[in-house]
Formats: C-alpha cells, structure tokens, sequence
C-alpha cells in the first residue's frame, strides 16, 4: 500500500513536468502546426545556462529566472530565423528542420559544455515529508514542482483568455488569414507564442533537472514523453495536454515500479503511443475530426 | 510533400526515361548525338551499373590501405541502410526515425546467430537478420501506415528511444550496457586466394568484411533500384504525391504503406547485420536517436528518394567525423568536445539543405540539369 502511494505521488510530480513539455508543444502546434523536436533540446540548453549562473555563484531563483529569459530569447530567435522559412510547407520539411536543430543544439551544447554528467541543485529539500512514522516520496522540491507548474498554467491561461496580446495569439493562431485582416502582427504573434513555448519548456527543464544530473542528451527520453502525452491529450487541446502528462507520469510510474523497471518506460511510452494512435488518433480530448489530404 | 522529390527517382548511371523524344525514339540511340549507348531495357541498365560498382569497388578496395578499406565497410553499412530509409522517406513519404532501432535488431540478431558453437553460413545468417527486421518492420509499418508527418515522426522517435531499453533489459541474452560481443566470421580461403590472384594483396579479415560490405550494398541498391523503377516504385510515388487520389485509383494505401516501410526495414536489418559483423560489438549506445537522426542526415541532404544520394550522403557520415574532429582538435578541443562537432554538422546540414535546397545534392543537380536540356530543347524547336 505504501509503495502505491509512492509509486502514485512520485509518477504525478513527474506527469506535472511532462504536462508542462507537452504543453510547450501543443503551443507551437497550435499556432504553426509544427512538432518542435528542437524542444527539449532548446529548454537542455537553457538549463544549461541555468547551471552554469549556479556554478559562477549566482543565486538559484536568479539563475532560475535567466533560463527562463534565455528560454524567451531563445525561442524567438529559432522561430525568427529558421522556422519562419519552413512555416506552410511541406510537414515532411518542418519535421526535419526541427530535428536538425535538435541535433546541432544539443551538439553545440555538448561542445561548449561537455558530455559529463553534472549535478544540478534543487531549490528545496530531497527528504520526504514524514506522516506518523512513514515517509511518503512527497518532497519539498516535488511540491514546488508541482506548484510550479500548476503557476505557469494559470498565467497562460490568464494570458490566453484575459489579455489582449492573447486574443491576438488565438486570433493568429486560428486563422492566419483573417487574423491579418483584422489588423493582426500574425508574424509576430508566432514568434511570441515559440518564444512563450520555449520558456514553459525551458521550466520543464530545469525542474526535472532539480536535484538530478544534467548532460546533453538528459532531455531525449523527455522529448518522448511530452509528445506522447500531447498525443495521448490530443495535440490541440492545452487542457488534454496537461491531463495527457499526468495520466503518462502515473502510468509510466506504475510501470517502473511494477512491470520491468525503469529500462523498459521508454518502451511502455511508445507502447502507449501506438495503442493511442491507433484507437483514437486524434486523442482524449481531440477537438475536431482528423483531416485529410 | 511533393516539392521534396519532384521528378522520379533516377538510380546509379541512366538517363531519365519521362522526356518524350526517348519514349518515342527505340533502339535509335545512336541518331542521338553525344549520348552513350545504353540498353533500353531498365534491369540490362541496371545490371551494366552493378557491373560497373563491382569492378570500381574491387579497384577502390584494393588501392586502399586497411584503415580506408575499414572505412569503406562502415560506409557500406550506412548506404545499406540509408538506401532503405531513402525508398520510404523519399519515395513513400514516411519519415521515420526509427532506423536506428531497426538496424539495432539486425545487428543483434546477427550476434546472437554467431554466437553459435556452429554458425551458421554468412548468407543464412544475414537473411535471418534480414527477416527478424521486416518482421519487426510490418508491425511498425501496420502502426505507421495510419499516421503521417509529425505524428509518425514522434511515433518513431518514440521507437528509437525505446527499442535498445530491450537491451538493458534482457543482460544476460543480449549483453546489457556493455552489449554482445559478436565474433566476426573468419574469410574463407578461396577469398585469400582471389585476393592474391587479383592484386597480389595479402587477405586480411579487415578486407574480407570490406568486400561482404561491398557485396551486399551492390545487391541491396540493385533489388531496391529495381523495386522504384517498377509497378511497385511507381506505386508508392501515387501514394506519397496525392494518397485521395491513389485511393481513388483503386490502391490500398495502408498495405502499400506497410510494403514500403517492410522494403526499408529489411534494409536497415541488413545494414545492421553488417554493422555488428564489422564493428564486432552490438551495444545500445551505437544505436541511439543520433544514428537515426544521421541516416536523415544522410538521406536529405544526398537528395530524399534517390539511391545515389543515399551514398553520397553516407559517404559524408563516414568521413565527415574525421575531417571535423581533425578541425576541432587543431582549435583546441579536446577529444570528447571535438568529436560533437560532427553531429552539429549533421543538424546545421539537415536545417539549412531543407531551406535552401530541399531536393538534395543529387535533386538538386537534376533539377538544374533538366532546365537547361528544357530549354536547349525548346531554343532547337523553334530554330527548326
């Protein structure tokens, strides 16, 4: 019983992180109906940035902040400059593109950094809450996790519904065209909606990154698992984004604790991809029907 | 999708067959001036070309020194590979990231096969690996044909991320993180004696594993050239160019689907069989998400959809890495950081090759070349 509660709380801390990555996703692929698989490379390289702030002495919450910024910049940047050329076209090229980036990213990263793994600082403590005389797998830096996340999704919730650069985002995202019309900078709404995607990814990073070791390609399984849970979600919906990453942390968690161990979750997310796309393509919470040609 | 690729696939050395004036001119090649005299029928063409690779092969191998001949067999299990994914990807429209892993199963099952007190023959061993794959291949391929772009690109991402977790899993069958030492199979003796016959070389393993690179990469690329230049190659452009159409049409695209992603798998299969039987070693860590992501690499940028491409782009995978860590190391990296520089290379390449030139080195070159034979054809037309 008490390995289930574990089992359950530590797969939701984790699903709130791959909620968070699928959302990042679900952003772009809503505005620009692109897969960024540059993503996890792009928020690897932020915390990178990140660790390297700790390393030079700086406070957490401030080297916190700069990854997200660099997140910001980051995103702008990738969109501005390569994406914009792609954007329209042919998915295939998209696709590739945004796998290019992942692999020179990450190499970049890997040279100026190195291959090593290093360890990461958690903001707050690794020891579990105790209840009576158990200790639950509930941390400190789980909880900040968790909120973490829970913050983020409110302040674009907020953004989206409340704010007018969010009706424009929504605006451009649901019709480029018409959006233009009405007087919408389409152009730049898309480079703010990679921008604020990088930053939600860039925070996914260096969360799982807390108290963990980073190395260059310590984002590839999570690459995997945001899109699985963004499919699982249906690659629209924001909300089936984030109840798609916590149904995956949780199944993933089972999996590691009761069937194989932990080589086989990459195995179990493809599986889960697969069963997905083959019964309902368009995902839990898909919004319209799957189109063709 | 259809500006990746726009005219059909050519293969090794022919001319292009669409133009008309060929069509409508038979067994009159010599009233066409400058052009050398090649048989009409498409499988003597191709035959004259796997005639041509053997001997420049066999010249090539046997001016090298070992450490090129090494080289040219790592080359070989590359274009194998490559060649497969560039049907799929080029012809078909399936990306697929997967190759990796699939190459992963050929190797591993070539290991296990040699790992016998009595191995069986090379060939049957090869075929084996070959079959395990396409087997592993129809079960992608029964999961892909459903999905198309980023979603089949994720799904196979997904796959190359998994499959070599199997590896970890299974220690003691398939060697864990350390991965399963493959003994390589020893050169039998009229090898040795051809060699010397031939050149005057002395046999070494390295050279012998060079020739079975060779010697499947010409048989692979001629059954493949063969497959796109049929019912079934044509088949899969109709699918990949407009799939409302070619259903249209009375084509099932989810079995044709599965055919094109069993053709590429049977191919990665081989390529690993190769692989494992050269590199002596199946371990997880050579088929990571960066071999997949090179064989892309290789594919895109050598032009998606065509065999000689394919090589082109695996030749650039095989010394690529030397040339780069070479220039990194004289910069003042050290070996691990010089030895990044090639996979940067590889995602810079596949970024800008698809914005500036999407068809590829040799789609591009083609394009370039069909303009100019247009418009030479239109400058003799209206000088008549």
């Amino acid at each position: 019983m008490q390995q289930f509660v574990n089992t359950t709380l530590s797969g939701l801390a984790q699903g709130m992180v791959f909620a968070a990555f699928a959302l990042a996703l679900v952003l772009i692929w809503r505005s620009t109906r692109i897969v960024n698989f540059a993503q996890g490379s792009m928020a690897m390289a932020t915390t990178f940035v990140a660790l390297a702030l700790i390393q030079a002495g700086w406070n957490y919450w401030a080297a916190f902040a700069a990854a997200l910024v660099s997140g910001f910049v980051l995103g702008a940047v990738v969109e501005r400059v390569v994406i914009r050329r792609v954007e329209g076209g042919p998915e295939l090229n998209a696709v590739i593109v945004t796998l290019g980036l992942f692999v020179a990213i990450q190499a970049a990263v890997a040279i100026i950094a190195g291959s090593a793994f290093q360890s990461f600082p958690a903001p707050f403590g690794l020891r579990g809450f105790t209840i009576g005389e158990n200790t639950i797998a509930l941390t400190p830096n789980r909880v900040f996790v968790i909120v973490a996340v829970l913050v983020t999704m409110g302040l674009l919730v907020a953004l989206f519904r409340f704010t007018r650069v969010g009706l424009a985002m929504r605006a451009a995202a649901f019709g480029q065209e018409v959006a233009r019309l009405l007087g919408v900078r389409v152009g730049r709404m898309l480079t703010l909606g990679w921008a604020l995607a990088a930053v939600v990814g860039s925070l996914a990073g260096i969360l799982i990154a807390g108290g963990s070791f980073v190395y260059p390609a310590y984002m590839d399984s999570l690459i995997v698992f945001g899109f699985v849970a963004a499919v699982l979600g249906g690659l629209d919906s924001p909300i089936g984004a984030v109840v798609g990453g916590l149904l995956l942390g949780l199944a993933l968690s089972y999996v590691s604790a009761y069937f194989g161990g932990s080589s086989v979750v990459n195995l179990a997310a493809l599986v889960i991809l697969v069963v997905v796309l083959l019964v309902k393509p368009g995902g839990l919470f898909a919004s319209t029907a799957a189109r063709r040609a | 999708m259809s500006d990746l690729q726009s005219p059909s696939p050519q293969t090794m050395a022919q001319p292009p067959a669409g133009n008309p004036a060929t069509a409508a001119a038979p067994a009159s090649t010599s009233s066409r001036k400058g052009r050398i005299p090649l048989p009409q029928s498409t499988l003597l063409r191709h035959l004259l070309a796997v005639l041509v690779c053997a001997v420049a092969a066999v010249a090539l191998l046997e001016l090298t020194d070992p450490f090129r001949n090494s080289q040219l067999a790592t080359l070989s299990y590359y274009a194998i590979a490559a060649g497969g994914l560039t049907v799929l990807t080029g012809l078909n429209g399936q990306i697929s990231l997967g190759h990796g892993a699939l190459m992963a199963v050929g190797a591993y099952t070539t290991g296990l096969f040699l790992s016998a007190d009595e191995p069986l023959p090379l060939p049957v061993i090869f075929l084996a690996a070959i079959v395990v794959t396409s087997l592993v291949g129809a079960l992608v391929g029964a999961a892909a044909s459903r999905l198309h772009g980023p979603y089949l690109a994720g799904a196979t991402l997904a796959l190359a991320v998994g499959l070599p977790g199997l590896a970890l899993k299974f220690k003691d069958t398939l060697g864990g993180e350390q991965g399963l030492r493959v003994r390589a199979p020893r050169a039998p003796d009229w090898f040795g004696d051809a060699i010397r016959t031939i050149s005057g070389n002395s046999a070494s393993a390295t050279k012998w594993l060079a020739y079975v690179g060779a010697i499947c990469l010409i048989i692979t690329y001629f059954l493949l050239a063969n497959l796109v230049r049929s019912r079934i190659g044509r088949t899969w452009r109709a699918v990949r160019d407009n799939d409302v159409a070619a259903e249209l049409a009375g084509i099932r695209l989810g079995s044709w689907r599965v055919l094109a992603f069993v053709v590429s798998a049977a191919c990665a299969g081989l390529g690993g069989a190769v692989l494992a039987i050269v590199v002596r070693l199946a371990a997880p860590s050579a088929f990571s998400l960066v071999l997949s992501l090179a064989l892309l690499t290789a594919i895109v940028l050598g032009g998606l959809g065509s065999l000689l491409g394919a090589l082109i782009g695996s030749a650039l995978l095989v010394f690529l890495p030397q040339v780069t860590t070479d220039l990194g190391s004289a910069a003042g990296l050290d070996g691990t950081e010089a030895a990044q520089l090639a996979p940067f290379v590889y995602g810079v390449v596949l970024v800008v090759a698809m914005i500036f030139a999407p068809a590829g080195i040799v789609g591009t070159i083609r394009l370039r070349w069909l303009a100019q034979r247009a418009k030479r054809s239109i400058a003799r037309e209206s000088g008549r």
